[in-house]
């Protein structure tokens, strides 16, 4: 029997493992978390259909059936990959017949745009945190009490070359219209202004929810990027932007910042071209063998990509590419 | 006073927190298909007014929104009403309505 190894036990990392299952593999998954699902496991609902997160995870766990040829490793990291070998953070040594790199993305440090407070003033969150407040159903200020009025930044490391993130995050956007339509539900009476550089609305239905932000929801949309936030006399923030629409600068006085952090190449693909011959693009991510024809395959035979590896990915995208994965590696498995 | 024979400038931006947005929520909450712009322009570029005056039409309804009243019925007396803008609208905005709401709200701006 063929044995493959997949790192990484995010939503692409379960797809790919339960569809080699599926085909006769046996798979080992290398989590380096202590439970599988990766990213979304912090998502509370999901563009543009506000599913829970939950459910999909749910189904993503039903999947991958508990079978006598998957084996899962948790709380373990892989250090050096070939497609015939996987070193472990333990030293620990195992062997395959191929190898599926589903390592995912490190989300960007907020920190790091110090202009923006994250870090320095209380309500200065990022959009994680908002999920994880809307997963605890505790959106407050940490003050106590609601805010009336919160302004959104999009483009948080991502389309900055000053932190180094020329890449679009892609799926920034789409998450702030999300996340204003659902304040807005929590918070009626709350004014939310989105400050935006560009809006992609790429995916189906994604431009029809941005419209329904704006005259259902009555979102606010500036087109401008925050220069600075600073704190004012009452302990609220202060934004300075310009709407460039107007072409005039703009002061706004919000309760509460919400930043939308990009995606930025995982902080072990470094380690990927360092150890293991395998190419990234200049934006750090993995460069996959061919764009078009072969998006699942790296430059080493036998060592594959599933999901935000190579390029910042929506949830339906990474799970498709599990399956691509796992059908690629399928495949060059019965030439061997 | 002394005239030292220097001025100081107003300050240009534009100030959520000053500005009284109550007519500004009254247009929206009367055609809130105005916040579907995206500020694309084509009213703007189709305008007749706007191609022998200073009128924009995007920028006026922009400003009325972020509570810049000032000018802004003056410069909706410019349109001729003739309705290009509405035309070409990709987010099917009906802009003549929308000159015709700015001018009754702001009337005595």
């Amino acid at each position: 029997m063929k044995h493959v190894i997949v790192i990484g036990g995010g939503i692409a990392g379960m797809q790919c493992a339960s569809e080699l299952l599926r085909h006769g593999v046996a798979v080992t998954i290398i989590e380096k978390d202590k439970d599988l699902g990766g990213k979304i496991r912090n998502w509370h609902k999901l563009f543009p259909t506000f599913t829970p997160a939950d459910e999909v995870l749910a189904e993503m766990r039903h999947r991958l059936k508990v079978s006598s040829n998957l084996t899962v490793k948790t709380n373990c990291e892989a250090t050096k990959i070939t497609a015939k070998r996987v070193t472990l953070s333990s030293g620990e040594e195992l062997k395959c017949d191929a190898t599926v790199i589903a390592t995912g993305f490190t989300l960007f440090d907020a920190k790091i745009k110090e202009e923006y407070g994250y870090g320095i003033y209380d309500n200065v969150i990022t959009s994680a945190d908002l999920e994880q407040m809307f997963n605890e159903n505790n959106v407050r200020l940490k003050q106590g009490g609601t805010p009336r009025r919160i302004a959104i930044l999009h483009c948080v490391g991502s389309r900055d070359e000053k932190v180094c993130q020329r890449h679009c995050s892609k799926v920034c956007c789409v998450t702030g219209v999300k996340q204003a339509m659902e304040l807005k539900e929590m918070f009626p009476t709350a004014d939310v202004f989105n400050f935006y550089m560009d809006i992609r609305m790429f995916g189906p239905g994604y431009e029809e929810m941005y419209r329904e932000a704006q005259t259902k929801h009555n979102v606010h949309f500036v087109r401008g990027r925050i220069s600075e936030v600073s704190p004012t006399i009452d302990n609220r923030l202060q934004i300075k932007a310009e709407d460039t629409l107007t072409g005039r600068p703009l002061k706004i006085g919000v309760d509460m910042l919400v930043l939308l952090i990009g995606m930025k190449a995982n902080d072990l693909n470094q380690t990927l071209v360092e150890e293991c011959n395998l190419q990234a693009q200049p934006s750090g991510f993995m460069r996959a063998k061919d764009s078009f024809l072969h998006n699942v395959e790296s430059n080493v035979g036998g060592v594959f990509y599933a999901g935000a590896v190579t390029a910042p990915k929506n949830v339906g995208e990474s799970i498709n590419e599990g399956t691509s994965a796992a059908h690629a590696v399928v495949e060059w498995l019965e030439k061997r | 006073m002394i005239n030292f024979g220097f001025s100081i400038s107003k300050p240009r931006a534009i100030d959520i927190d000053r500005n009284n947005l109550r007519k500004s929520n009254e247009i929206i909450r009367e055609m809130p298909e105005l916040q579907a712009c995206i500020g694309c322009g084509s009213c703007t570029a189709s305008c007749t007014a706007g191609n022998l005056t200073e009128f924009n039409f995007r920028k006026v309804h922009t400003l009325v929104r972020r509570g810049e009243y000032q000018g802004a019925y003056e410069e909706m007396n410019k349109c001729m009403l003739c309705g290009k803008c509405r035309l070409v609208c990709p987010r099917g905005i009906n802009t003549r309505g929308i000159v015709m709401l700015i001018k009754r709200k702001l009337g005595d701006f």
